[in-house]
């Protein structure tokens, strides 16, 4: 990480974050700006969505190092080293994941402000727990908030997506 | 102005000792708060998540050594909660999935809330504190390093090492109240630890007083009255007087999240109820 002078005179910092499988250059950062503010402001990553920035919504929900956390509450500059993954990584480009494929299906998308974290939030607790019971799918979401109240097809859509997956498999 | 992430306790402590306005960052979950408000603007930042000597949790004669970047969602963790089971229900019950893989429980010492979830545990089981700096190492109790609300004695070149606890041998609870169970600060908690070698029961509030406390009263008098040969659940004045005794112990105030009345009752009841479930 280095350090460089911008023209007002406070330092800047220059560094490279691991995001989606491509290493991303951050150039005159801010020493306090939040791994949310990074991806969507510099890195052009707008699918991280900004509601609260204090861990209370989980709008902003992304993995580090495979496991969801708010990105809120990272300091991108603490994040040089860990493998991050947005709502824009979960899939091959341009192509719905089965589980956005699913909210949309079940019509779990009101306003979609949400959507994003609850994507990556329940992508994550399928990886890790293919057959969830409804009990483990709430407790997975129970960090993303949802104001149009659209739980119960959240929920649907997650289960739908255990069920086909199980299928598949046979 | 710069961020290191720090790879090992002596790098962070002369660091420390270079520039003791820096800030240390675990977890963020407090920390991004600030920043992302403009409560702080921090200068330097040493990053501590990474440092070996401060992550995960081992054995030690007869103990449990918890390194101070431990995360919540690490506490849940069913191996570590064989061995202090309070501290595995406090964890799982703070913020949520996200929060629980950042947070850490230096991070919960070190903001010193009122409402810190693993402070009552660690009340209940006597934990030990270590701190280290460039002048050396020191080991605390709990009560030594929170001294009030958001209040910790931490000198600035200082930092959490780890915390120790003993592996007790007999049921543990910890419950909490809260207005949902996710994402809530808590309104009132209690940690109850029995302790059948040594015929001793633990209990310890939180968010019911400035820092956590013991419920000393309610310990002594219920150790004398449980059948250590036999234990059972009390009878129901038994269980009543238990609560009551905790209920005195707690210093609670209203605020934006209670009331005082209502702490001291949920105390009551929590108490009771823990009591029951580790004599049945």
């Amino acid at each position: 990480m280095s350090e460089d002078r911008s023209v007002a005179g406070e330092a800047t910092l220059h560094y490279t974050l691991h995001v989606n499988g491509s290493d991303r250059d951050v150039a005159d950062a801010w020493l306090g700006e939040s791994l949310l503010y990074v991806l969507r402001e510099r890195l052009g990553l707008p699918g991280t969505k900004n509601a609260c920035d204090q861990g209370e919504c989980g709008s902003c929900t992304v993995l580090a190092d495979g496991l969801p956390v708010c990105s809120c509450m990272m300091l991108a500059a603490a994040a040089v080293g860990r493998d991050i993954v947005t709502v824009e990584g979960l899939g091959d480009d341009g192509e719905l994941t089965d589980v956005q494929q699913a909210f949309v299906d079940h019509g779990a998308v009101q306003c979609g402000f949400c959507t994003p974290g609850l994507i990556v939030a329940a992508d994550h607790l399928l990886s890790v727990n293919p057959e969830p019971t409804e009990l483990e799918i709430r407790e997975a979401i129970s960090g993303n908030l949802c104001r149009c109240t659209g739980y119960g097809r959240v929920i649907a859509a997650i289960a739908g997506v255990a069920e086909e997956r199980a299928a598949s498999t046979g | 102005m710069s961020v290191r992430v720090a790879e090992s306790l002596e790098e962070v402590c002369s660091l420390l000792a270079a520039d003791p306005a820096t800030s240390l960052l675990a977890g963020g979950t407090d920390f991004m708060v600030e920043v992302n408000y403009n409560h702080r603007r921090p200068s330097s930042v040493v990053v501590i998540d990474r440092v070996p000597e401060l992550t995960g949790w081992r054995r030690h004669n007869g103990r449990v050594e918890l390194g101070a970047a431990m995360t919540y969602a690490e506490m849940e963790h069913p191996l570590f909660a064989a061995y202090v089971p309070a501290l595995a229900q406090a964890a799982r019950t703070v913020g949520s999935p996200q929060i629980r893989n950042a947070g850490t429980l230096g991070g919960n010492l070190a903001t010193a809330s009122p409402a810190g979830d693993t402070l009552p545990p660690l009340a209940a089981l006597d934990a030990r504190i270590t701190i280290c700096s460039v002048r050396g190492t020191r080991e605390v109790g709990l009560d030594e390093l929170i001294v009030g609300p958001k209040q910790n004695t931490l000198a600035p070149d200082e930092v959490i090492r780890s915390v120790t606890v003993p592996v007790v041998d007999g049921p543990q609870e910890f419950l909490k109240v809260g207005t949902r169970n996710a994402m809530v600060i808590s309104v009132a908690t209690v940690a109850l630890v029995l302790d059948r070698a040594r015929r001793s029961v633990h209990l310890a509030l939180g968010s019911v007083a400035p820092v956590p406390v013991r419920a000393t009263e309610a310990e002594e008098w219920i150790a004398g009255v449980v059948d250590w040969d036999a234990p059972e659940v009390p009878l129901d004045d038994v269980l009543t007087r238990f609560g009551e005794l905790a209920a005195a112990a707690s210093v609670p105030i209203d605020d934006h999240r209670s009331t005082a009345d209502y702490r001291r009752h949920a105390v009551a009841v929590m108490a009771r109820r823990a009591l029951a479930r580790v004599l049945s």
